[in-house]
């Protein structure tokens, strides 16, 4: 079975997590741009983390079989540092337009402060006048009102519902989020938010229309296999396979597919894995045996991958 | 016809209406922009209006590349990086700015971009204040990012100062890039670089890993003392790629050494002579 992760920050991950996701079936990632636990304090260095999402952490995933896009915007927690705010305001658009910008994201609402109200719709804006997609990163905090507030602004600013990821959903919010017509996505947080038991229930209860998982995994707890655990488990508890397959993999290139930079033709008819780059002590792959031209075998069962 | 015609003009006749349409106002809205904010952004999007097929040139459009800008070799560029190319030469203002326009550029481009804006070195005005940049891409760990630098671009061989230019070579061994589309290779070869080449085969031999065969195209000219015996090594224990090439050194080695050590090996000595005289002998030892 193949897999999308379409919500990582994989430049948090090891080598390690990457030749896992390879092995146990993802062939696609998105990587939203987000913050990196502390807050950035000038605009370089906002400057150089988006240029390693389009660059660096392409390369990367390349070199293991898995295709990376990404998501870039001015996430909501930065987004109250206005001085910061403006200076990133001004470079976003020289990096939406670029290959592989499968959507503004991940912005939205953190405190739900004046400031975030105010850069969300600015990018909301953005996104209109670029014709992108967007992915929504709803608040942890007040989450229900915080999740309806953030879909009835991207309305209010000319986003369609169906060119909208709605993100970190729960029990509370999935109703909401499909009634209006919007992209649900599930981030399966190992301990908190979404279990995946909780998940297995949602997809029994809500089928599998316009819902995906993804693992959100970063540099905090989190699992970079939570999208194939999760697939493993709801088969195993009686989920039909199409629903399955369509909640971890269909449905998220379903939805950033409508971007036109991202299509299963870019993993079903790919270029060679090619992991011959060393670098002077400084390769990710350090005096191991390159492979080339050999994609990873997909599909090794999941009890073998899980941590030993 | 200058490069920037010629990239015009191979466009116009490959593209849609549609899409030429879109670039000729990409070039007008740069050439009449005073900031570079029309620049960054159409350069983002030219895939996305232009597509990225291989531009495929004829043998009559390769020999206009080379008329306009001798040693400018496009035949593996596609449509995007000539576009992107295109679009930088269409820029305005003095030296100063076309480096700082150059450097954003690069620091905010993605891998494809990386590969356009270093393959465009050549095309580039005040060629002299590209060298950094130049080094900057051999330093890069992406191989792709590498090879526009190293690969069928006349820039290195033409301005890279001889420490920078070692570096590159000795680089793309170390990173399993071929080094027969290196352009300039035999004029650029010099003593320093044969020693280092020779240091990096005993490395790879100390730790029982392969070398090259193409190591040694670049020792031969300058091959004498040690080196001749690391030859006659090679001679002694190489595969047949690897013995060929060792013989082909040392016939071009000015040093008696080497003749006494080929005498020895007559029938390899003939093939190499052979080879020697047949110019594309190096690309059949990659």
């Amino acid at each position: 079975m193949k897999f999308i992760d379409p919500h990582i920050h994989m430049l948090a991950r090891t080598t390690d997590d990457y030749e896992r996701m390879a092995a146990a079936g993802i062939v696609a990632v998105i990587e939203p741009a987000f913050w990196l636990g502390q807050p950035r304090t000038n605009v370089g260095s906002y400057i150089d983390y988006l240029s390693s999402l389009v660059g660096w952490e392409r390369f990367r995933a390349a070199q293991f079989g898995i295709r990376h896009y990404c998501t870039i915007g001015l996430n909501s927690k930065e987004a109250n540092n206005e001085a910061l705010a403006e200076q990133v305001m001004e470079i976003l658009p020289r990096y939406l337009v670029k290959e592989g910008v499968v959507a503004v994201g991940e912005i939205g609402y953190d405190d739900q402060t004046p400031a975030e109200d105010r850069y969300y719709r600015a990018q909301l804006a953005l996104a209109v006048q670029l014709g992108m997609l967007v992915m929504v990163h709803t608040p942890h905090r007040d989450k229900k009102a915080g999740t309806i507030r953030s879909m009835e602004v991207a309305l209010e600013m000319g986003m369609a519902p169906g060119r909208v990821v709605i993100d970190h959903n729960n029990e509370e919010t999935v109703q909401d989020v499909l009634d209006r017509g919007f992209w649900a996505g599930f981030t399966l947080y190992p301990n908190t938010k979404m279990g995946n038991e909780r998940m297995v229930e949602i997809v029994r209860r809500y089928g599998p229309e316009r819902i995906f998982v993804d693992s959100s995994a970063d540099w905090g707890v989190s699992d970079p296999l939570a999208v194939p655990r999760t697939a493993q488990l709801m088969l195993e508890r009686g989920i039909p396979v199409d629903h399955v397959a369509a909640v971890c993999y269909g449905n998220a290139l379903a939805a950033y597919a409508q971007s036109g930079q991202m299509q299963a033709a870019d993993w079903e008819a790919p270029i060679p894995v090619d992991q011959r780059t060393l670098f002077e002590g400084n390769s990710v792959l350090r005096g191991q045996v390159p492979q080339v031209g050999v994609a990873p075998a997909a599909g090794l069962p999941l009890g073998e991958l899980a941590f030993k | 016809m200058t490069p920037f015609s010629l990239i015009r003009r191979w466009l116009h006749a490959r593209l849609p209406a549609e899409a030429t349409a879109w670039f000729d106002g990409a070039l007008d809205g740069v050439i009449r922009s005073t900031s570079d904010g029309d620049l960054n952004l159409a350069f983002g999007l030219v895939p996305r209006k232009l597509g990225k097929a291989d531009l495929a040139l004829t043998a009559g459009e390769l020999r206009a590349a080379h008329a306009a800008r001798p040693g400018w070799d496009p035949e593996l560029w596609s449509v995007d990086q000539a576009a992107r190319i295109a679009l930088l030469l269409a820029t305005r203002g003095d030296a100063d700015a076309f480096v700082r326009r150059l450097d954003l550029l690069c620091a905010t481009a993605d891998v494809a971009e990386l590969v356009a804006l270093y393959r465009g070195l050549p095309l580039y005005p005040w060629p002299e204040r590209h060298r950094l940049r130049a080094a900057e891409g051999v330093r890069t760990n992406m191989k792709a990012v590498f090879e526009a630098v190293a690969h069928a671009n006349p820039y290195p061989a033409e301005q890279l100062p001889d420490g920078a230019w070692n570096q590159m070579v000795l680089k793309a061994l170390f990173v399993g890039s071929a080094l027969d589309p290196v352009v300039g290779l035999d004029g650029r070869a010099n003593p320093a670089l044969a020693q280092m080449l020779c240091d990096y085969a005993h490395e790879r031999w100390s730790a029982g890993r392969p070398v090259s065969p193409e190591l040694w195209r670049c020792v031969g000219p300058f091959a004498t003392g040690t080196m001749i015996d690391d030859l006659h090594h090679v001679i002694c224990t190489g595969g047949e790629a690897e013995r060929l090439a060792a013989a082909l050194a040392l016939w071009r080695s000015r040093d008696p050494a080497a003749a006494n050590v080929l005498q020895r090996h007559a029938s390899l000595a003939a093939a190499a002579a052979a080879s020697a005289v047949d110019r594309r002998a190096p690309r059949t030892l990659a």
